[in-house]
């Protein structure tokens, strides 16, 4: 839903980032508001995970050049908990598994630090089993899967879905979906894809990253913006995520040539 | 008056258990020195009975003395570690020996085996055994808070069909050692789970010593062990395979802190006669500290050649993707690495007998309050 006169969340510009000495990011600008839904596409290397790791604050990576503002606030100078208790949420292209770490206990203490930057009241155990009960509907997930260890040993959709668990739980003003589509099934995909629908709203903002338009046939993005050689190339509405499926990516080499620049590609 | 000359503790170990005390250039003791069981007054330890206020559950009778003794012999001369010297001291130290004949499901049994904070050398003696059939749900609880040490050597004999799940949760005292040596023998069919949780001792030596001993059994050796300031533990551990279609699930898990040493030696012995083996052994370790030091080495004799023997070893920091995630959730760096640290530590805690939760392993061995 576009709305010029929505609050902006996001303001990306400039941004540059590496990682080890290997620049990824090269000039990147975006600006989310309040509502959207904004796709990032473009093929391997070019940078969209990228994006998203620095957005959440991954120690790998590091930033060379311009800014981020979060609610018009200094992104790039919290440390990542911060980022996620001031409500930006990432989710994992490969959800990490803990071993040991019971899922319940996890989604409790995280929900706790967010609820705790909101000034409302820590859940004890027995009123957090009511919320997230309440919850595993939004991604139709078996409660069984709270008492085993964070995601150790789920398939790749019981991971997916614990993402968005994670979403449905945490309230995100800013949800960054890093290819939240790929290793699922059809079916999958679909109860992922109505998850993130039921969460987005007039006050937040969703940021996919994809590769394939599959995902975007069930979210419908406001922006799809393409990627490549580590900024964003071209911006359109959800008709150029159609375009990419039926010309491919052959015209981002054109473009990125006729630009004078080298389209180097990056992991 | 004569002057009462006090042996020195090194002597009096020494007589106890007639042998010389391992010296440093043996492989077996090559990390481990003895420092802090030398550190002890040279006296047998003085306290209540550890066996004397016990209440068996049906299924479990009491073994006579004599029998006991020959059990004991029979069942060390199965896996060979009648040699060790833990288990010389042991025998010359005076033991008290609790014997315990296992028939049908018997009740969980539960010792506690404190020497609390009296001085000196307590010397214990375990001899089960379990009747064809027959299984058992057992924990052993160590402890101390003072200058003393514990010696157990545990002998068990598992008939077909036999099953035992044998837990030993061991907080330790930084003035305290324990010496625990475990030799256990397996019949055909029969399945043994050995869960082990040692920490905070100054010195720790676990020897557990299993034999198949004419193979086709279940073994699962489940450890933890923690060290942390100057605490030294070791476990040097040893399954052989008597016979084929034997099974080992093997993982021993460390965190050492501090200036903690932590030694790790599994040794699995698999002859010719042991053909379809199937035995694997992970070794992991977290190094939380730079000071601390781990020592791990797989000791694999292979012999026959259609087996399935996986060995593994890694000794790791913190994972920082793991961190990461935890802490793209809102959860701080410090309390991120407490509960990365604690799922370390449960992944073998959740496996101790069930009487142990109620005991919070995890705050015992962290030397956290809940």
């Amino acid at each position: 839903m576009i709305r010029p006169d929505a609050p902006v969340l996001l303001e990306i510009s400039n941004l540059h980032a590496r990682v080890e000495e290997q620049p990824i990011l090269k000039g990147v600008n975006l600006t989310i508001r309040a509502g959207e839904i904004h796709a990032v596409m473009g093929r391997n290397g070019s940078g969209k995970s990228t994006l998203s790791k620095v957005l959440a604050g991954h120690p790998a990576y590091t930033v060379t050049a311009g800014s981020v503002f979060y609610q018009g606030a200094d992104l790039l100078e919290l440390v990542p908990e911060q980022r996620s208790r001031l409500g930006l949420f990432l989710g994992f292209q490969y959800p990490v598994e803990i071993p040991g770490v019971s899922n319940l206990e996890f989604l409790r203490v995280a929900t706790n630090s967010r609820r705790g930057q909101r000034g409302e009241e820590e859940l004890d155990t027995f009123a957090f089993e009511d919320l997230v009960r309440e919850r595993l509907k939004v991604v139709q997930m078996d409660p069984a899967f709270l008492d085993r260890s964070v995601n150790e040993g789920f398939s790749g959709g019981e991971k997916k879905r614990n993402e968005i668990l994670q979403m449905a739980l945490l309230e995100p003003l800013v949800a960054i979906l890093d290819e939240t589509d790929s290793g699922l099934d059809i079916d999958a995909l679909r109860i992922v894809a109505d998850g993130v629908n039921q969460l987005a709203g007039p006050d937040n903002a969703t940021l996919l990253i994809t590769h394939y338009q599959r995902l975007l046939d069930l979210i419908t993005p406001d922006y799809v913006h393409v990627m490549a050689a580590g900024r964003i190339l071209r911006t359109g509405g959800k008709e150029l995520a159609l375009e990419l499926e039926r010309t491919g990516y052959e015209w981002v080499d054109q473009e990125l040539a006729s630009l004078g620049r080298e389209a180097a590609e990056v992991v | 008056m004569p002057a009462v000359v006090m042996p020195n503790t090194a002597d009096w170990l020494t007589e106890l258990a007639g042998v010389p005390l391992p010296l440093r250039s043996q492989e077996d003791w090559r990390f481990t020195a003895l420092a802090a069981l030398q550190a002890l007054a040279p006296e047998i330890w003085k306290g209540a009975d550890p066996f004397g206020q016990l209440s068996l559950p049906a299924g479990i009778s009491l073994i006579g003395a004599d029998e006991a003794q020959v059990l004991r012999q029979q069942g060390l001369k199965a896996t060979g570690g009648g040699d060790a010297w833990s288990v010389l001291l042991n025998q010359g130290a005076s033991p008290r020996c609790l014997a315990l004949r296992v028939a049908g499901a018997a009740g969980p049994l539960q010792l506690h085996l404190d020497a609390g904070a009296a001085p000196g050398l307590l010397a214990l003696q375990l001899v089960l055994v379990l009747e064809e059939g027959a299984s058992l749900e057992l924990l052993i609880q160590h402890g101390s808070r003072g200058p003393n040490a514990t010696s157990l050597v545990t002998v068990a004999q598992l008939a077909r069909g036999a099953q035992l799940n044998l837990g030993l949760l061991a907080p330790g005292d930084a003035r305290a050692s324990l010496l625990s040596h475990l030799s256990i023998s397996q019949a055909p069919a029969s399945s043994l789970q050995v869960t082990t949780a040692v920490g905070g001792w100054a010195l720790s030596r676990l020897e557990p010593c299993i034999s198949q001993l004419e193979g086709a059994a279940q073994t699962r050796l489940r450890a933890l062990q923690l060290v942390d300031g100057q605490e030294l533990a070791d476990t040097h551990s040893q399954v052989r395979f008597e016979g084929p279609d034997g099974q080992l699930d093997q993982l021993h898990k460390v965190v050492a802190d501090g200036a903690g040493r932590s030694v790790f030696n599994g040794a699995v012995r698999v002859p010719r006669s042991a053909q379809q083996t199937n035995a694997a052994q992970l070794s992991r370790s977290l190094l939380l500290s730079d000071r601390a030091r781990v020592d791990t080495k797989p000791e694999l004799e292979i012999v026959a050649d259609d087996v399935k023997c996986a060995h593994g070893a890694t000794i790791s920091r913190l994972q920082q993707n793991e961190l990461f995630y935890l802490q793209s959730r809102g959860i701080g760096a410090e309390q991120a690495s407490r509960l990365l640290l604690r799922g370390y530590c449960e992944e073998v805690l959740r496996e101790l007998p069930a009487a142990a939760a109620a005991l919070n392993p995890l705050e015992l061995l962290l030397r956290e309050h809940p």
